[in-house]
């Protein structure tokens, strides 16, 4: 006996939805406005400036982008692993995916210094740019995952859900690659030019993405009224454990594998030891609020059963992760160039210096409101089509163990 | 009603002599474009050429910029940007003041783009306008620059800038616009106009006050003075490690 997953558009007609919705509307309408304030009167607005030329839109764009990634991870894991208590799980993924993407992209557009010049750069392409190769790993992505979706949500195209999951599963790899790469490939800063950016980035986005996905799954489950059982939401947050201490390796690799050479002590020493608001998000945001405490709360045998305390760690992970790229983009950018090893370098342009930066209200309005255009477009898509199955009770999600220690099998909402 | 079968012979000499008029006004603009396209200030750039700088720095001194403002006012950079704070406003060239930690030993030079054989931000600019021309020099193409400055993350020199406000009173010589990012041009304009005589404004500066401590010229020219003093005294690059083989020699560091 095998029980059928249904799947139902959000019904609610209530204030929440629609308060929520204009919530998100008005949210994603300030970031705009923030757009173009910074557009029309050009990026003296902003706390950016000829050393620190990525900022806060940057920060945020960049974690969506690593976060969308990761957010398919769930859908890969039913079509293309085959774990068919994923199954129920892949479309409210593939749908995040795209939205946390279209989120990022946003910003990230928002912010150049001519945004009205997109469609140069999706004419003009210099194949050498990582950057060219992203604008099309980018865009390519959103339409496998449409097709991805298309074939779950169609009843006649399921029998290629694998074959296009597999191919999703293998463009969201080379997309997150290309996003650390970005990095990876700059050759002339001390804390980027590290082959190790690449599979880092790819690590990072399994958990920003699971981490996403759980908070998601939760919220709308519980604000729609449907049963979330445990069995399948303890699987993922054992599997957003799992993650979450592969980051901490990642990182951990290198960092020590930095800290051997000479070369990269100065580097090292300003990221892990003086470099004052980038140290501190290092140990304390990244390593402790984005790792370790996560870790702890989701492995505590008692803790680790409690949905407050689950949603509370994919919030922790979520903010350690910003801090994580806080700490890559903009304290990667803050330590000088060295032109000239073993001298005590100054200038008129900030040479030999930690560069500062504090960003400035319009690019925390722009990314914030990225945010809100992927979480927007999820809470319309629920509504608009069957994304979120009726029920993931633990008899749906697993009918052979149906019977637990509660003794009966829970009927569908 | 005429009959079909009439032909209308005025008609018909009134075609034939507009036909031979027009073709007669359109002949010599047609005859004098093909000879304009002949003219050798429309042909490419070749290779033929690599510009490139040499700087004594041992002529250097702490606290002149005379470069700087030589170049600030060919250019039209330094005083227009008025909104910009002090780390938003362009510049082109500065002068680098070291101190070796061990000795003691002070140097002062000027750093510009180095205009690298193998130059990262070309590799890295999505659209392309960041490119090297084929005589070496590299520059941005301000009409498909998008501002998104990867080229200033990727500049090992920290060279380029970024044009944080709107500008007003830009010269001709060198458009800059709000959004888009700059960098030294090795005064292509100058280069473009007087070829081998050329002098780009920081060192024409510079010459005009006595330090003479540019050379510019054709590194492909083992007879330009350029070749020839880089061959008697040598030549360093900055960041030699990175293999970039920039155009900029320095001497004295």
């Amino acid at each position: 006996m095998k029980a059928n997953v249904h799947f139902r558009e959000v019904l609610n007609n209530g204030t929440g939805y629609y308060g929520l919705s204009a919530l998100l509307g008005a949210i994603v309408l300030i970031g705009l406005g923030a757009a173009y304030f910074m557009e029309h009167n050009g990026h003296f607005v902003t706390g950016m400036n000829n050393e620190i030329v990525w900022g806060m839109p940057h920060v945020f764009a960049v974690f969506l982008i690593v976060a969308a990634s990761g957010a398919l991870n769930v859908a890969s894991i039913g079509s293309v692993f085959g774990k068919s208590q994923y199954k129920p799980l892949a479309p409210l993924s593939g749908l995040l995916a795209i939205a946390l993407l279209a989120g990022g992209l946003a910003v990230l557009v928002l912010d150049l210094g001519h945004p009205d010049r997109l469609i140069v750069a999706m004419t003009y392409y210099n194949f050498k740019s990582i950057f060219a190769w992203n604008v099309m790993l980018y865009t390519g992505f959103m339409a496998v995952v449409v097709v991805y979706l298309w074939m779950m949500m169609e009843r006649k195209m399921n029998k290629y859900t694998k074959p296009a999951g597999f191919f999703a599963f293998i463009w969201r790899l080379a997309l997150t690659t290309g996003t650390g790469s970005i990095f990876g490939f700059i050759v002339a800063r001390e804390a980027y030019d590290a082959a190790i950016m690449a599979p880092m980035f790819v690590i990072m986005s399994f958990s920003f993405g699971l981490a996403a996905y759980i908070l998601v799954l939760m919220a709308s489950f519980e604000w729609t009224e449907r049963e979330l059982g445990d069995k399948i939401l303890y699987r993922l947050k054992n599997l957003l454990g799992i993650f979450v201490g592969a980051v901490l390796y990642f990182v951990l690799a290198y960092h020590l594998t930095n800290l051997y050479a000479a070369e990269h002590h100065s580097v090292e020493r300003f990221i892990l030891l003086d470099g004052g608001i980038y140290t501190k998000l290092f140990w304390i945001g990244q390593i402790l609020i984005g790792g370790l405490i996560p870790l702890a709360m989701l492995y505590h045998p008692t803790l680790g059963k409690s949905r407050a305390v689950i949603g509370w760690a994919c919030a922790l992970v979520i903010l350690g992760g910003m801090a994580q790229m806080y700490v890559i983009i903009i304290g990667g950018q803050a330590f000088p160039l060295v032109l000239f090893p073993g001298m005590e370098v100054s200038s008129s342009f900030a040479d030999g210096i930690v560069a500062s930066y504090t960003p400035k209200l319009p690019e925390y309005l722009l990314g914030i409101g990225g945010v809100a255009i992927a979480l927007l477009l999820v809470t319309i898509a629920v509504k608009v089509l069957r994304f979120l199955p009726e029920s993931l009770a633990d008899a749906i999600v697993d009918p052979h163990t149906a019977s637990d220690a509660k003794g009966t099998a829970k009927k569908a909402a | 009603m005429t009959h079909k079968s009439e032909i209308n012979s005025s008609r018909r000499q009134f075609l034939n002599g507009s036909a031979i008029a027009a073709g007669l006004a359109i002949a010599p603009g047609v005859m004098l474009h093909q000879v304009a396209q002949a003219k050798p200030a429309d042909q490419a750039v070749t290779s033929d050429k690599r510009w490139g700088m040499l700087i004594d720095t041992n002529k250097c001194s702490k606290g002149c910029d005379t470069c700087v403002r030589g170049c600030q006012t060919e250019n039209g950079w330094g005083e227009n940007e008025t909104k910009s704070g002090p780390n938003q406003v362009a510049q082109w060239i500065r002068k680098v003041e070291l101190r070796d930690t061990s000795t003691g030993f002070t140097k002062s030079l000027p750093l510009m783009c180095q205009h690298c054989e193998h130059p990262p931000c070309v590799d890295v600019c999505p659209t392309g306008a960041s490119f090297k021309r084929a005589d070496g020099i590299v520059l941005v193409d301000k009409h498909i620059c998008i501002g998104c400055r990867y080229c200033m993350m990727a500049c090992p020199y920290k060279a380029r800038s970024f044009i944080h406000e709107d500008l007003q009173d830009q010269l001709p010589v060198a458009p800059r616009g709000k959004g888009t990012v700059e960098s030294c041009t090795l005064c292509v304009h100058r280069v473009d106009k007087d070829g081998e005589n050329a002098i780009p404004a920081c060192a024409e500066a510079c010459n005009a006050e006595g330090h003479e401590a540019f050379v510019f010229g054709d590194l492909k020219n083992p007879n330009s003075r350029i070749s020839q003093e880089l061959a008697k005294h040598g030549g360093t690059q900055i960041r030699a490690d990175l293999g970039l083989n920039v155009g900029i020699r320095y001497r004295g560091i």
